[in-house]
């Protein structure tokens, strides 16, 4: 099922936005795309989840996977603007400390 | 509690219709007096659980039948315990294997089961016969003084479309 991903450049950051719930059915069409945007090794990356309502564990292992390749590739990888439902499943898969997350793009783009 | 499902809803295993067991089972949970984050918690855990079925049980065939069971239990007239039962016909694995795996290890998935117990008041697998496995699970409502429980609300389906 397809998913509404939206890809701009700020400044030195690429931001992937994807819209939409991020379930078993529409993660593979945001790892697509983040693999796409880290192919060009940005300095930043950022996951804007503003228009995510939704996520399930296949949504975290799509982001865990884009932390690893970040790592890999010297980027910094930043997840901003989610929703207190999407939080809570970071505190409860113990992620929230794992990866860089604020609370606004705006925060994202000067992190 | 009563051996008769108030919801039975047969899906088949695509990802595809993960929103609406999702929707059905928050809005279920909704009007039993859960509230907003309970409901999604609810839905997260239904969620979950029918994605391991289609990704292990059935090795991602979408054509495989999966049953999702509702029982409300409590006092008739205000039940407090949303009761949730998940079968399929996929292949059998001893219920002791199912655990969480360790959260240290950072890595891509293997993180179903951990939410599902994290989530929900008691989680059991079972085999079913001769054929699958069941899942039941089960959640009490936990009352709050600042509660809005039963009012209408377009918020907590668990699903939305953007």
């Amino acid at each position: 099922m397809s998913i509404d991903i939206q890809i701009e450049k700020r400044e030195t950051a690429i931001v992937v936005s994807p819209r939409g719930d991020l379930d078993m059915s529409r993660s593979p069409a945001l790892r697509n795309s983040l693999r796409s945007a880290q192919g060009d090794k940005p300095k930043t990356l950022i996951v804007n989840l503003a228009s995510v309502e939704y996520m399930d564990s296949s949504g975290l292992a799509t982001l865990v996977e884009a932390m690893k390749n970040a790592k890999n590739n010297s980027t910094k990888l930043v997840l901003c603007a989610m929703n207190q439902k999407v939080k809570a499943l970071f505190e409860i898969a113990r992620l929230h400390n794992y990866f860089n997350i604020v609370s606004s793009l705006d925060d994202a783009v000067g992190a | 509690m009563s051996d008769k499902p108030h919801v039975r809803l047969e899906i088949l295993s695509n990802p595809l219709y993960l929103c609406g067991a999702r929707e059905l089972v928050s809005a279920v949970a909704k009007r039993l007096s859960f509230d907003e984050m309970a409901c999604c918690q609810i839905a997260l855990a239904v969620d979950e659980a029918l994605c391991n079925v289609i990704r292990h049980g059935y090795n991602r065939q979408s054509d495989r039948p999966i049953w999702l069971s509702l029982y409300p239990e409590g006092p008739a007239d205000r039940p407090d315990v949303l009761r949730i039962v998940i079968e399929d016909e996929a292949k059998q694995v001893e219920p002791d294997v199912i655990k969480s795996r360790d959260l240290e290890d950072v890595r891509p998935g293997g993180l179903g089961v951990h939410i599902i117990k994290e989530v929900m008041d008691e989680v059991r697998y079972e085999k079913r016969g001769e054929a699958g496995m069941r899942l039941t699970m089960s959640k009490k409502v936990v009352v709050s003084s600042g509660t809005d429980a039963g009012a209408p609300s377009a918020s907590c389906t668990g699903c939305h479309h953007g």
